[in-house]
């Protein structure tokens, strides 16, 4: 789990475990660094962990009430549990895509608007240029310049993704945080959901659960491999998809089972 | 199972025999079903026709001024609906103002800020709220609610205020479990989506769930207004029962008022049947029957405009 020590992490996490209140273990002591402006992938089989572990860095998953964790989580060097932190502005600061394209009720405009005005900025200039360049980021402005005061569920299932995804862009976060962005989208709108993200990662760092593993071989520069809750191994994109040391991970990266 | 398998899939030459025999039963579970749905209508067809029947003369035989005259006073024959229904409307729009906004923050605070336990505690007591008997609420607000009114500051306790807050109070039950329920029917990826870029709790409810929730909170409300205007002998108990046009400059809501509904229940053991009291008081009833109509409609319409706009946008 070494990398380049001239980089400090944007986010570290150590000895981090989460338990579900009916007792289901999420995470099991996982310990991992994410460098900044890269593509982290978290990938594994089913129930793994993955969402867990995206839901756990920006705390929505405070959510669940009565729910266990231990360990800490780093965010630029501050302890993202510690009583100081503002959940409100940490969560802006790492912003989530879920895999289900969740528009909400109301226009196009209003969706990429609704984060801006909830964090008080008002000026309607720039909540239009952020908007603007948020719908360019993800690909999505050509689509829709025209009609953004229309509802945004009239959205095709791959626009609402990208809706979403340019929601969180918005925002101007850090970090984003991309819970299969890509599932249920045909083979062209992933391309250029992807496509997108290597271009967003100079100005943001990218943490996502891939849609399969080929889409991880695609896009991670650095990989961590989940099962049952446990890190199993994390290095870069090219040693964790061609030359995985574990057994488990070579044996998920092949197909074996999963 | 297997023959009616057969008989579907079967050509039609070869399933003549089934058919007929599984028809019989089902032509008599049919009638009996469409028996029972027609009478209900045909029920509701011969009460407003009896409604009618009864009612009806007394628009011909009073004069329409006096109709809309400002006095209720069957012993001079004199027939002013307005008092009446200046009554009624005060205690009912009371009892919206005070238990609406009520009932949709109650609401909000079960389903999204309360923490479990007192979830627990709070739903099953408002399930016993609702089961309480409007007389015995009735009562209470005679004994304990208009003396309260009173020192308040009212020339007395029996008010329209008084009666729109028993009202309010009755009517609760039904707005905070039915907002509940849709604010719960809300999917928890709105929540998660808004709280995920950063929106606080409040506005995540405020500006997404609620609206989310609206033609849910219509019902509610419409259900809650349904319960108040047909209530009849706990309003009569406390809003002081008198037919008089309660005067502005007094404050209209801490008058003694009497409703349509407290007027024919009160009056409708002393009149003989066919005079002109009796009819006027099946007058009362259909001005009642056409109010509450136009109020559901209202409230379809609401709810159809909201549903509509909901699966265009889906
Ligand atoms: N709200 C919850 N309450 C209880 N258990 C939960 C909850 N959410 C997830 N779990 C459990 O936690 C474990 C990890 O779930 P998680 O959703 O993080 O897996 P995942 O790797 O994202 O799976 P998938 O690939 O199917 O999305 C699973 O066993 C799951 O059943
Ligand atoms: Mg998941």
């Amino acid at each position: 789990m070494h990398m380049d020590p001239n980089v400090s992490p944007i986010i570290a996490i150590e000895h981090l475990s989460f338990t579900f209140p009916d007792n289901t273990v999420a995470l099991k002591d996982v310990t991992v660094d994410i460098a900044p402006n890269q593509v982290f992938v978290v990938f594994g089989p089913s129930r793994s962990g993955k969402s867990t572990l995206l839901r756990v860095l920006n705390r929505l998953s405070d959510l669940s009430e009565g729910a266990q964790r231990q360990g800490r989580v780093f965010f630029n060097g501050r302890d993202i549990f510690s009583p100081a932190v503002d959940v409100t502005e940490l969560r802006r600061r790492l912003s989530m895509v879920f895999a289900i394209p969740t528009p909400l009720p109301g226009s196009i405009f209003d969706n990429l608007a609704y984060g801006l005005r909830m964090a008080g900025i008002r000026d309607a200039q720039t909540i239009e240029r952020r908007i603007t360049r948020a719908l360019e980021q993800a690909a999505l402005w050509d689509e829709v310049k025209d009609r953004l005061q229309s509802s945004a569920f009239a959205l095709s299932g791959g626009q609402k993704q990208r809706l979403c995804l340019a929601r969180s862009l918005a925002m101007e976060p850090d970090v984003i945080l991309l819970d299969n962005p890509t599932s249920g989208l045909d083979p062209l709108s992933t391309a250029t959901v992807e496509d997108s993200l290597i271009e967003l990662k100079s100005r943001y760092t990218i943490i996502m659960v891939p849609h399969s593993v080929q889409q991880a071989a695609r896009v991670a520069d650095r990989a961590a491999f989940l099962m049952g809750g446990e890190l199993i191994e994390a290095g870069t994109g090219r040693q964790m998809f061609a030359n995985p040391k574990d057994r488990r991970t070579e044996d998920y990266v092949v197909g074996r089972f999963g | 199972m297997l023959k009616t398998e057969q008989a579907a899939s079967l050509p039609a030459a070869q399933a003549e025999t089934t058919p007929s025999r599984r028809h019989s039963g089902e032509w008599w579970i049919e009638q009996i079903i469409r028996g029972a749905g027609l009478s209900t209508i045909f029920i509701i067809g011969l009460i407003f026709l009896f409604l009618l029947r009864e009612g009806l003369p007394a628009f011909v035989r009073i004069s329409p001024l006096n109709l809309l005259g400002v006095r209720w006073y069957p012993i001079e024959e004199l027939y002013g609906l307005l008092p009446l229904l200046v009554g009624s409307l005060l205690v009912t729009v009371g009892a919206v103002v005070i238990a609406v906004p009520l009932g949709l923050i109650t609401a909000i605070y079960l389903g999204e800020i309360a923490p479990l336990w007192q979830r627990e505690l709070l739903k099953p007591l408002i399930e016993v709220l609702a089961g309480i008997p409007s007389i015995v609420l009735g009562f209470l607000g005679w004994v304990a609610l208009a003396p309260l009114v009173q020192q308040a500051g009212a020339p007395t306790g029996l008010t329209a205020f008084t009666g729109a807050l028993i009202l309010a109070y009755m009517s609760l039950p039904t707005i905070i479990s039915i907002s509940e329920d849709a604010l719960y029917a809300v999917p928890k990826e709105y929540r998660d989506a808004s709280l995920a870029i950063g929106a606080t709790e409040w506005q995540t409810i405020w500006r997404v769930v609620v609206p989310a929730a609206r033609s849910g909170i219509v019902i509610a409300t419409v259900l809650g207004i349904g319960r108040a205007i047909g209530e009849t002998m706990a309003v009569m108990m406390v809003t002081g029962n008198a037919a008089n046009i309660p005067s502005l400059a007094t404050g209209m809501f801490f008058q003694p008022v009497r409703t349509m509904t407290a007027t024919i229940a009160a009056e409708m053991g002393e009149v003989a049947q066919g005079s002109l009291h009796y009819q006027a008081l099946f007058a009362i009833g259909i001005v009642l029957f056409l109010l509450t109509f136009a109020i559901n409609s209202l409230a379809s319409m609401l709810i159809g405009g909201g549903k509509q706009q909901r699966s265009s946008q889906l």
